[in-house]
């Protein structure tokens, strides 16, 4: 339950970047969640310095919350789909948060750069995203948490013909506000 | 009849706008010398069917426009060849005015070597639809002048995209005549027309992942064929349009399924763990091309619909993308990736030679015009994507320079039966 009211805000805050919730809102269940994962039961005796703790512990959370999130994308070789090791944190990383979070569910979304034809990156970016995704089912994370599609080539982040920017196209997404 | 297809074509017709440039580079082998008198009538109309002949006519890169210098002969009795000199055949006519904003424009194609009318006709339509009349008369003239039928009047479709706006759009071949299909936020893919031209299967992504829909062009009603998990696209329609060909990736990879118009009795066709897609249609409806990668880099197949046997058709250096039959079959156009530029090609399936048609650049999408004379592709002018056409001889090249907008994914559409 209360792992849900935390993936709950959490979602919420992701879903308004651009909006600052009122503090106590977000601290007070996050910090229920958080103590009960990191300190001893019954904890909570001095009022005060527990809600200081449970403030700080916040805090922690949603940095930890906010550095997954800041890296939510993995990136792919030319013409290729297999998931590199160079992001294997992040896949963990989001993979756990998966794991631990099972009513959250998110969007893989795979791209492609222009090297090719439209419909042939269509199929690349649905199996960037396969891929992503099965990597993230074998961290842990479920089946059912995550939905797959495709933008190949139509959506690029960068839209010049040079390496820098296909670098930057070739990727998939793990998307958690789309839901 | 006539009346009929004219009224067909302009069912949804509204003013033209002039949003392109045309720039054409070369010129056919042979150049037909020709000349256009303007018709007699109404002076504004006759221009107006002057330069839309003559704009039709021109581009194909086959005639030349041999300037009347001051002649102008409207009847067949007025011509006298010793006038004409290195002319081939002139086109004369007249415009009546008729009740209720009709004319009737009666035109006559003289051929001045053998002293014989090619052509003489008449229609009639309303003021407005004078540049289908332009273009029936550009078809008819081409067609006693090269023995194919003229495209002018066909249409084509095509994406553009501006400022985060795609619409899919339908114009003339010219690409004038503008009229948008749909206006999504969303990315649009892979317009494909029906065999009828009534209709056009598109990808669309408003849903948030790509779907197939069918939209009719009269009526504006769509329906959506194709909403699988994961990707639905490259819809292609069988000749005898009742079945169509789309790529799904329900099953896990982009395979190629085949299904009724309406999207049900789905039959998978290819069983690979490659990406399949972009199939089309032999003209026979026995076979469908398509882009694979299961070699190790996409190229392009065959498969058989009856037996699902597949069969390896290019074996080119990089990557072969997007194959499109040429109306006869014994050849199909397609995009080649080679050394970090695209170009256009077509591969002759009995010598199984390929023949590069342009110079190269950001070049993809290639679709044959219905008599296989021209080839419609999209490409890039200063960053910004553009539609141009090439000769299937690769001779003749011709660029539409849009005044704004990416445009792309364009296909030509079929003759208007």
């Amino acid at each position: 339950m209360n792992k849900l009211i935390l993936s709950v805000l959490l979602l919420n805050l992701l879903a308004a970047c651009s909006s600052n919730p009122p503090k106590e809102e977000v601290a007070e269940p996050a910090a229920t969640s958080a103590s009960a994962a990191s300190e001893a039961p019954g904890a909570a005796a001095q009022e005060t310095a527990a809600a200081d703790t449970r403030a700080a512990d916040a805090q922690a959370a949603a940095d930890a919350q906010a550095a997954l999130m800041e890296k939510n994308s993995v990136y792919f070789p030319f013409d290729v789909d297999a998931v590199q090791d160079a992001d294997r944190e992040t896949i963990m990383n989001h993979a756990e948060y998966l794991a631990s979070h099972p009513d959250v569910k998110v969007r893989v979304e795979g791209n492609a750069d222009e090297r090719g034809s439209s419909e042939y990156n269509l199929g690349l970016g649905q199996r960037r995203a396969n891929n992503t995704k099965r990597a993230l089912v074998l961290g842990g994370a479920s089946d059912s948490q995550i939905e797959t599609v495709s933008y190949g080539e139509e959506k690029p982040r960068c839209s010049d013909h040079n390496e820098a920017c296909w670098a930057q196209n070739r990727r998939a997404d793990i998307n958690y506000s789309a839901q | 009849m006539r009346r009929w297809i004219l009224s067909c074509l302009l069912s949804f017709a509204v003013p033209a706008h002039a949003v392109l440039n045309i720039e054409i580079t070369g010129a056919g082998e042979h150049q037909t010398p020709v000349s256009l008198v303007r018709f007699a009538g109404d002076a504004a109309i006759a221009q107006n069917l002057l330069d839309i002949v003559g704009s039709d006519l021109n581009r194909t890169g086959l005639f030349k426009l041999v300037d009347p210098a001051g002649k102008t002969p409207h009847e067949p009795r007025d011509i006298r060849p010793s006038e004409w000199v290195g002319v081939e055949a002139v086109l004369i006519g007249s415009i009546e005015s008729q009740p209720e904003g009709k004319v009737a424009v009666k035109f006559r194609l003289f051929d001045l070597v053998r002293n014989a009318e090619l052509l003489s006709q008449v229609v009639t339509a309303r003021e407005d639809q004078v540049r289908a009349i332009g273009h029936r008369i550009a078809d008819l003239v081409y067609e006693r002048m090269t023995g194919s039928p003229g495209v002018f009047s066909t249409r084509i479709a095509y994406v553009s995209r501006d400022e985060g706006v795609y619409r899919l759009v339908v114009a003339d071949s010219d690409g004038d005549n503008e009229q948008a299909l749909l206006t999504s936020q969303e990315p649009i893919m892979s317009p494909s027309w029906s065999p009828d031209g009534r209709q056009i299967a598109y990808v669309s992504f408003e849903k948030r992942r790509a779907m197939v829909y069918v939209q009719s062009l009269s009526s504006r009603k769509r329906t959506l064929i194709a909403d699988f998990p994961g990707s639905n696209s490259a819809p292609a329609w069988s000749p005898d349009g009742r079945q169509i060909a789309m790529v799904l990736t329900r099953d896990g990879e982009s395979q190629i399924y085949l299904a009724s118009s309406n999207g049900g009795q789905l039959r998978r066709i290819t069983h690979s763990d490659a990406i399949d897609t972009e199939p089309s249609f032999s003209p026979d409806g026995k076979s469908l091309l398509f882009t694979s990668d299961r070699g190790g880099s996409p190229q392009i197949y065959r498969v058989s619909i009856e037996d699902n046997d597949v069969q390896r058709l290019t074996f080119e250096s990089g990557n072969a993308f997007s194959p499109r039959y040429h109306p006869d079959g014994n050849s199909f156009v397609f995009a080649h990736f080679n050394d970090g530029v695209f170009h256009i090609a077509v591969h002759d399936l009995e010598s199984r030679q390929t023949q590069v048609l342009t110079a190269g650049g950001w070049e993809k999408k290639p679709s044959f015009a219905p008599n296989g004379k021209m080839i419609l592709f999209a490409t890039e002018v200063q960053g910004r994507g553009i539609l141009a056409t090439v000769s299937s001889d690769g001779r003749v090249k011709q660029k539409m320079v849009a005044q704004r907008g990416d445009i792309r994914e364009p296909m030509w559409g079929p003759f208007l039966k």
